[in-house]
């Protein structure tokens, strides 16, 4: 029994702090998140370079070999520096698809390569030669406008199975939707009869899926963890420096105690996102209920951090200029995915006391 | 990261469930609380953990523990959550007053105290609080006088578990009063046969009594019974108050795991179908995994540092919070009958749990001192006095 990181993995964090503090200050977030793509392309050879894009891909395809703990790690900084590249989209979404295929993992690993999930039950796919041609839309898609391909869920003539389709142009349709986080932009993708590769036919393709949902879930568990840590790090330094009748605001009990609220939801967060997380690691059979209650229980927890955070910074917290909302917004994306918390715990009524 | 037992942890715990399957007097399956029938089982149960080694498991060998790292602690106190079964009585003089004499006590107060606190043949309890000072500990009263060879003590304690039963106090109490509050206090190994010790047991919100006022008139106290220095009892008190919360959130959780899979069994029964009662015994269920998980990084940080973090606080918050809504929920599944309070049913079961827990967010510790506690020495906020 050890719920530890190794000194390793605490490296791999500090360096993955420093990195991101010095990258995206506060001050940047405003300019980042209105500029046309959306997101700092240039990272991404960064993130690379840094091991971060092939850490859990095995070595013979130019990745590090790790494991989902080391990229759970990078999750919750990428969260905390509310980074809007489409990692969460590649590791997350997008890699159990893409480890059917061993050339694309290695495009993964060495930063080439981005991709996302385009996911529902209205795409057909239909055979074509030794390829597929996809058909039908899909919405909300994560990163749609940032990414080089889509990992689509489409009905073929078997059921539903795993496809590839790479951008080429203008082909899919992509149309980036005004959402409210506009730090991970959404958008809908068409396809009219675009190519695509086949990944996984039907018979494999519903593990594949399930395995995608359980790293997805832990995956922004974890983002939500940062997004919360850092909403009470800003509610705490303001509390600290901000002075009224005469003493600084976190003397008052009615706002240290909430800060000391945020404080212990976040840590107990964190803590339902590491187990997830060590569970996906090791295909622990509890992986799938860890990673329900963990996104469940941090979700909440990020948007009540941020609530928190903005009544403690009162009419500063509630300004467009102020970065608090754009975390706040990051976290009701994070509420909204997936499922809703209601929807995941009745999920796990269903485990505890059946149907 | 490893949350599965080593080999060794593993076999220990097999071991003692083992044990605890064939030890725990019938007389003490599905404990409540030491009063009543139970209270009389005590200390004989408590001899029978000493004799088979489960007392002291984090002792240093060389003050008669078993010398092992504190994850073995852990697990006694979830197989002894989940046998249902009462820890050692001796909890105070095990957790508390052993740790404090080891780290301040003399060569001949650790020969003396040590070894029986191990065998229960001294129980021990706890006087700090006073009527005047229950959160604001350095403001406590009672007076301690060194007149001669001795001191005599008087004044008052209250909330004392274990007090009724205890061969043994560890007391705080002012040497100066006209210093300041913290440089005033002196902190005093107490016989509780000597003469002029009374002890009242308070009976509580549920009609049990597990908790007592001491009085202290002219109590002889040898000047040998004296723990650190005369003045120097904050810092020892400080000792005593860090070792409350070490691993107690795993005793904690493992209630709260009992708790919640009577819960799950009472939904099940009672209201498998209602949508609202499956939501918040899931929200429980997730609280529970929650805290369980928390205690396994605090668990890993006090091994890493041999000093306990500040998830001991927040364990103690959430536990005492999760467990006063649990037992609600329970009384609102079971809805009238609930009011029934005698008998061996669920609702005389959950009436006594749910108004029991109501002292779970005063007792060791209240709700807003944890914040507090939270708010400035975690998170660095200004004192908020």
């Amino acid at each position: 029994m050890d719920f530890s990181f190794s000194p390793e993995q605490d490296q791999l964090r500090a360096q993955a702090r420093s990195f991101l503090e010095k990258r995206y200050p506060l001050a940047r977030l405003a300019e980042i998140a209105t500029s046309e793509d959306g997101w700092d392309r240039a990272s991404w050879p960064e993130l690379a370079r840094l091991g971060w894009t092939g850490a859990s891909i095995p070595e013979a395809q130019g990745g590090a070999g790790l494991s989902f703990v080391e990229e759970a790690i990078v999750f919750e900084e990428l969260g905390r520096a509310l980074y809007s590249g489409p990692y969460f989209s590649t590791i997350a979404l997008g890699l159990p698809a893409l480890a059917r295929a061993p050339d694309l993992l290695a495009k993964v690993a060495s930063g080439a390569f981005t991709a996302t999930l385009a996911s529902g039950t209205a795409v057909q796919a239909r055979e074509a030669g030794d390829r597929w041609r996809l058909r039908g839309e899909t919405d909300l898609v994560a990163d749609a406008g940032s990414v080089d391909a889509f990992v689509v869920q489409a009905r073929g003539p078997d059921g539903i199975g795993l496809y590839l389709a790479e951008r080429h142009g203008t082909r899919p349709q992509i149309c980036v939707l005004d959402t409210v986080d506009a730090s991970r932009r959404l958008g809908r993708v068409t396809f009219a009869d675009d190519d695509a590769r086949l990944l996984a036919a039907p018979a494999a393709a519903a593990e594949i899926i399930a395995a995608t949902r359980r790293r997805a879930l832990a995956a922004i568990a974890l983002e939500a963890v940062g997004v919360a840590s850092r909403a009470l790090a800003l509610g705490v330094e303001h509390a600290k420096s901000r002075e009224q009748f005469g003493r600084p605001i976190g003397a008052y009990q009615a706002v240290s105690h909430k800060l000391a609220d945020t404080y212990v939801e976040t840590e107990l967060a964190r803590s339902l996102a590491y187990w997830a997380a060590w569970c996906i690691a090791e295909d622990d059979g509890q992986a799938e209920l860890a990673a329900v209650a963990a996104k469940a229980y941090a979700a909440e927890a990020a948007v009540a951090a941020c609530e928190r955070a903005i009544q403690v910074h009162g009419g500063m917290g509630f300004t467009w200029d102020h970065p608090l909302h754009r975390y706040y917004k990051r976290a009701l994306w994070i509420e909204s995915f997936d499922r809703s918390g209601a929807a995941h715990r009745a999920e796990i009524a269903q485990t505890l006391l059946g149907d | 990261m490893d949350l599965r037992d080593g080999p060794e942890e593993a076999a220990f715990r097999a071991t003692l469930r083992t044990w605890l399957e064939a030890n725990v007097p019938s007389g003490l399956r599905g404990f409540r609380g030491w009063s009543g029938p139970a209270l009389e089982l005590g200390r004989d149960w408590s001899k029978r953990l000493a004799r088979a080694g489960y007392a002291g498991l984090t002792w240093p060998k060389e003050y008669g523990g078993a010398g092992q790292p504190w994850r073995y602690q852990a697990v006694y106190l979830e197989e002894l959550a989940r046998a249902e079964a009462p820890q050692h009585l001796g909890v105070i003089g095990l957790g508390m007053a052993g740790p404090t004499i080891i780290a301040h006590g003399r060569p001949d107060q650790k020969t003396r105290y040590l070894a029986k606190i191990l065998s229960a043949e001294d129980i021990w309890c706890q006087g700090f609080s006073e009527p005047g000072s229950g959160s604001d500990l350095a403001s406590v009263r009672t007076r301690v006088e060194l007149i001669g060879d001795r001191f005599v003590v008087n004044g008052q304690k209250v909330w004392s578990s274990y007090a009724h039963v205890a061969d043994r106090c560890i007391l705080l109490g002012r040497s100066a009063t006209a210093s300041e509050k913290h440089e005033g206090l002196t902190y005093l190994i107490v016989d509780m046969k000597s003469p002029g010790v009374e002890v009242r047991p308070l009976r509580q919100i549920t009609g049990e009594a597990e908790f007592n006022e001491i009085f202290f008139t002219d109590v002889a106290v040898p000047k040998e019974n004296l723990l650190g220095e005369i003045g120097g009892g904050w810092r020892v008190a400080m000792t005593t108050l860090s070792h409350e919360r070490g691993t107690f959130g795993f005793a904690l959780a493992g209630a709260l795991d009992v708790a919640v899979r009577k819960l799950v069994a009472l939904a099940r029964e009672r209201a498998a179908t209602d949508a609202l009662v499956r939501d918040r015994v899931a929200r429980e269920w997730i609280d529970l995994q929650a805290l369980r998980y928390t205690n396994y990084r605090a668990l890993a940080r006090l091994e890493r540092t041999g000093v306990p973090g500040p998830e001991g606080s927040v364990a103690k918050l959430r536990w005492s919070e999760a467990n006063q809504r649990l037992t609600k929920l329970a009384i609102e599944i079971i809805g009238r009958e609930a009011q029934v309070a005698d008998g061996d049913g669920a609702p005389a079961y959950w009436r006594h749990q749910q108004l029991r827990s109501r002292g779970n967010t005063i007792e060791a510790g209240t709700s807003e001192i944890l914040r507090n506690i939270i708010a400035e020495r975690v998170l660095g906020l200004p004192r908020s006095r």
